[in-house]
């Protein structure tokens, strides 16, 4: 049975797929890893600027992946943007990070069911999606990329697979959403 | 029992009535679900959910929306709201 998401009265469950659990596993492990990257802003030494989580990045990241994760706030104004990164990035990463560790435990630990809490469920939503973004990202999806342009590529073009992976978080991700409406 | 009451936060309404406000704005990206960009419009901002598919709609069509309006501040905190749901956000004077 594919790993599908439900409305109960008690919230969104989750039933999962042993094999498809497992290729969420590996894959929210690589964002881990992506997140983790050295391109990773440190964290002030100052203990103060620590407590408030002021980080050092001021640059947009070099990875186009990370790039998109952390975009600019301002678009004519690298200053602030700066300025922005600085005071934000560190404490998204570790959001991004929080909401992928939770996801990961409840696959690791649910056998094959769990009840997603409202705060759960939200880190599901944001980490379907922090996948989708990365691998989008890396596949140079385009509006108009779909199931046709999917079917033209040669069965030995390495996108095949990932694009096959893309879908199928895509289509966990809406059923998700509306799960949760 | 009436919970606590923070300090009505003075500066910022200032910052609206006074000065000249600051957008958000969403902009289109090939990836993101049509479905999640209104889900995370109704849950951050409380927007109904037609308000909500409109500016969906608006960013789907039209490249980009401005979702919200207000001093910089709350624009920055929007923007940092945005970025944690994935969507692709920048601030800007509404000029």
């Amino acid at each position: 049975m594919p790993t599908r998401f439900r409305r109960t009265r008690a919230g969104v469950s989750v039933t999962f797929d042993v094999d498809e659990a497992g290729l969420l596993s590996r894959l929210i492990d690589e964002l881990l890893e992506l997140l983790d990257d050295s391109d990773a802003p440190t964290v002030e030494e100052d203990p103060l600027a620590r407590s408030v989580g002021i980080g050092t990045a001021s640059k947009l990241p070099g990875d186009p992946a990370l790039a998109r994760l952390f975009p600019d706030a301002y678009a004519d104004d690298p200053e602030g943007a700066a300025e922005f990164r600085r005071y934000t990035e560190a404490g998204l990463r570790e959001g991004k990070r929080a909401d992928a560790r939770a996801v990961q435990v409840g696959l690791a630990q649910a056998g094959g069911k769990q009840l997603l809490d409202p705060e759960l469920a939200q880190a599901w939503l944001r980490t379907l999606n922090d996948l989708r973004l990365t691998i989008g990202t890396r596949l140079e999806v385009t509006q108009d990329m779909d199931e046709a342009s999917f079917d033209s590529w040669a069965d030995e073009d390495p996108r095949k697979p990932v694009f096959a992976v893309y879908s199928w978080l895509g289509w966990l991700q809406e059923m998700l959403v509306r799960s949760l409406w | 029992m009436a919970p606590a009451q923070a300090r009505p936060d003075l500066e910022d309404e200032l910052d609206v009535t006074l000065q000249t406000p600051w957008v958000t704005i969403v902009w289109n990206d090939p990836i993101n679900l049509m479905s999640y960009v209104t889900y995370v419009f109704q849950t951050y901002f409380g927007y109904a959910k037609e308000k909500a598919t409109k500016l969906m709609l608006d960013v789907h069509h039209k490249g980009r929306a401005v979702v919200s309006a207000g001093s910089r501040e709350k624009m920055e905190r929007d923007v940092e709201a945005m970025h944690s749901y994935g969507l692709w956000a920048t601030l800007a004077k509404d000029d």
